[in-house]
């Protein structure tokens, strides 16, 4: 198994020095990901750079088709081996992932990485118990006897807080609500002790109330077990709910990266200052709400330069020359963006 | 479960029932006078009219269909026009013959429309599929009698390995499986018989497998570190509904003992025997048979409804 980080460039380094020197959980390093058919290459993730430290959680930002699913998906080699291909390098702690044998693979999956997903109805399987599919997991990384994987099934249902868990081993996800399946999953995600966890919009198909608790418990259990979490969404407020730090995603490539509360609340990247500004919060009813013009561009013809330049309102002719490498304004604060030496240099004066 | 259970044979009643009535319509809906067979040419009015009163076709209908129903009920199917020997008999013997082709036909076209349709569905795009594919729709199109009689020419003609046609030289009464001058008389027709349903099975199987495989919570399986193998078990209880309902219905096909394949074997089954019965129209055995091919179906249908709710908890709530 090859432990060793790729070597990184003088701006990655920096990024890298940035919390201290505790060994990072999750390294992500140049990670590209395409979708090759016959007729057509789709450009998913185009060179992907984040970190994760033990205990943190890092929320991925973006619209759909932004890649930040892929780049969830790719880190556990879900994505459909024959029509994907997977460059760069990704180490969660201390392993290799794309050079995992299947059976390195199948250890990783589920015991040191679990993931949750979006829609708890198609994501459990509809035609085995809670329980049993819980019980199936801790089997298969923990073995012992069924009895044994049962009960500690009903452990995690109760750590999940679903309420008359022993009842509810029995009952198959459709006989469950929304909630409560999502909490199953959680269960499931939870129950060979991860050390990192991926959410892939974990809270998107529930109600908003259900939302919020679902978040709260995922939270505190991150908290209490220490696990490191990438948090995908599309939400802002989910976001600033749960996050650590906030990677905004566009096109492919992480385009704006920091602390959750610098980049709320200073957003560097046009990108982001359009996602803030249209959102609602407490504004009057009859303004407006901005919206970013156009569209996301077509993943299949990729222009040389920075992807949100045909949106964006500050565009510069240089924008169209080449996507703007990562710059940074402070440690671990980076976005991709031309004008950021302007504004570091306004704000440093 | 035990409600479901209940509702559900329940259910099965009035269908059952609606299958009696439109057997026992029968006598009226084939074209001509039932009594013209049994009655000679150069019958007097009177004679007919006797006869009429006798047989109870001088009641009204209803009356006339509750008789019926009550004869059937205690076993009473009538007498064959043909043979003259009690229609029960007939039937019984008949469909004894049929359960005997298919009691192998069936493992063997389901066993191998399963096989060929779950590794190709597992394969979705992949050589195994196209070929798998292929196969199927080859065994779908050839028609089956055809086969059958390229595989006498073959094998009873050519070769002269196996016999042409029948059931032996001493008949259906004294056949036994146990012994291989007997036994050798199966082999084509079984073979051919499961050709019918292999290829539909191996279709609906790709389909169904090809198609849960897809689904969201195989992603999930995997990203719980389950082996492929075991992601494959998942996949094919949850595709096993689809599979079981075309299965149910094959099965009774098979039941009603393809007309056709029975007779290029000179197989005395179900199928040969209303093909018999047509052409003499011997109306109580048509009767009889229909009846009891259809509660074969009706029955199938019941036990498939069953399993299916069984494997997957959301059927029972519709």
């Amino acid at each position: 198994m090859n432990a060793e980080p790729i070597p990184a460039i003088s701006a990655q380094q920096i990024a890298g020095t940035a919390f201290g020197h505790d060994e990072a959980l999750v390294e992500v390093r140049d990670l590209t990901v395409r979708f090759v058919t016959r007729e057509t290459t789709v450009h998913a993730v185009n060179g992907v750079n984040f970190s994760v430290r033990p205990g943190e959680v890092l929320c991925i930002l973006g619209e759909s088709g932004s890649g930040k699913s892929v780049t969830l998906r790719a880190m556990m080699r879900l994505l459909p081996p024959r029509r994907t291909r997977i460059e760069g390098s990704i180490a969660i702690d201390g392993q290799d992932v794309l050079a995992l044998d299947k059976r390195a693979l199948g250890e990783l999956r589920g015991g040191l990485v679990s993931m949750i997903f979006q829609e708890p109805m198609t994501a459990l399987d509809p035609v085995y118990t809670i329980g049993t599919q819980i019980a199936e997991t801790v089997l298969r990384h923990k073995g012992g006897s069924r009895a044994a994987a049962r009960a500690r099934a009903l452990e995690l249902l109760e750590l999940v807080k679903i309420p008359e868990a022993a009842r509810r081993l029995d009952n198959y996800p459709h006989e469950l609500s929304g909630g409560l399946r999502q909490r199953a999953m959680i269960a499931m995600a939870l129950s060979c002790g991860p050390r990192l966890l991926l959410a892939d919009e974990p809270t998107t198909a529930l109600d908003a109330t259900v939302q919020i608790q679902v978040l709260i418990l995922l939270r505190r259990l991150q908290r209490e077990l220490g696990m490191g979490t990438i948090f995908v969404t599309h939400d802002l407020g989910v976001a600033a709910e749960i996050a650590d730090r906030i990677a905004v995603m566009y096109a492919g490539r992480i385009v704006e990266e920091g602390p959750v509360a610098d980049v709320l609340r200073a957003p560097l990247h046009p990108y982001t200052q359009g996602l803030l500004a249209s959102t609602v919060h407490g504004q009057s009813r009859e303004r407006d709400i901005e919206a970013i013009p156009g569209s996301p561009p077509d993943l299949r013809r990729l222009a040389a330069g920075c992807a949100f330049a045909p949106r964006c309102g500050l565009v510069q002719s240089e924008c169209h020359a080449a996507m703007p490498e990562p710059r940074y304004t402070a440690a671990g604060r980076m976005a991709r963006c031309v004008r950021i030496t302007q504004a570091a240099l306004a704000a440093a004066e | 479960m035990l409600a479901y259970i209940m509702r559900r044979m329940l259910l099965a009643i009035p269908i059952a029932f609606g299958v009696s009535v439109v057997c026992f319509s029968l006598v009226y809906l084939a074209p001509g006078d039932p009594l013209s067979v049994i009655l000679p040419a150069d019958a007097t009015q009177e004679m007919v009219a006797q006869i009429r009163h006798a047989y109870g076709f001088d009641r009204p209908l209803p009356v006339q269909y509750l008789f019926w129903l009550g004869h059937v009920l205690t076993g009473d199917f009538g007498m064959s026009i043909a043979t003259r020997r009690p229609v029960i008999l007939e039937v019984t013997g008949a469909l004894s013959n049929t359960f005997m082709l298919t009691s192998f036909a069936v493992p063997l076209a389901f066993g191998l429309g399963y096989a060929m349709g779950a590794l190709a569905g597992c394969f979705p795009g992949r050589a195994v599929d196209r070929l798998v594919t292929g196969a199927a729709v080859v065994g779908v199109s050839l028609p089956n009698y055809w086969l059958g009689i390229v595989l006498v020419i073959i094998f009873a003609v050519e070769f002269m390995a196996l016999p042409a046609t029948g059931m032996g030289p001493k008949g259906s009464a004294q056949f036994s499986l146990l012994r291989w001058s007997d036994a050798q008389y199966m082999i084509l027709p079984v073979v051919t018989l499961a050709l019918i349903p292999v290829g539909i099975i191996a279709r609906t199987t790709r389909a169904a497998v090809a198609e849960v495989l897809n689904l969201d919570f195989v992603t999930t399986l995997r990203a719980k570190g389950l082996s492929e193998i075991a992601v494959i078990r998942h996949v094919l209880k949850n595709s096993a509904p689809q599979v079981l309902a075309v299965m149910g219905l094959q099965f009774g096909y098979l039941m009603g003992g393809s007309i056709l394949i029975e007779t290029v074997f000179t197989w005395p089954g179900s199928g040969f025997m209303l093909s018999k019965a047509i052409i003499n129209r011997d109306i109580p055995v048509l009767q009889g048979t229909i009846l009891f091919l259809s509660m074969i179906f009706v029955a199938t249908n019941l036990v498939v409804d069953l399993l299916q709710s069984m494997i997957d908890p959301r059927i029972r709530r519709s």
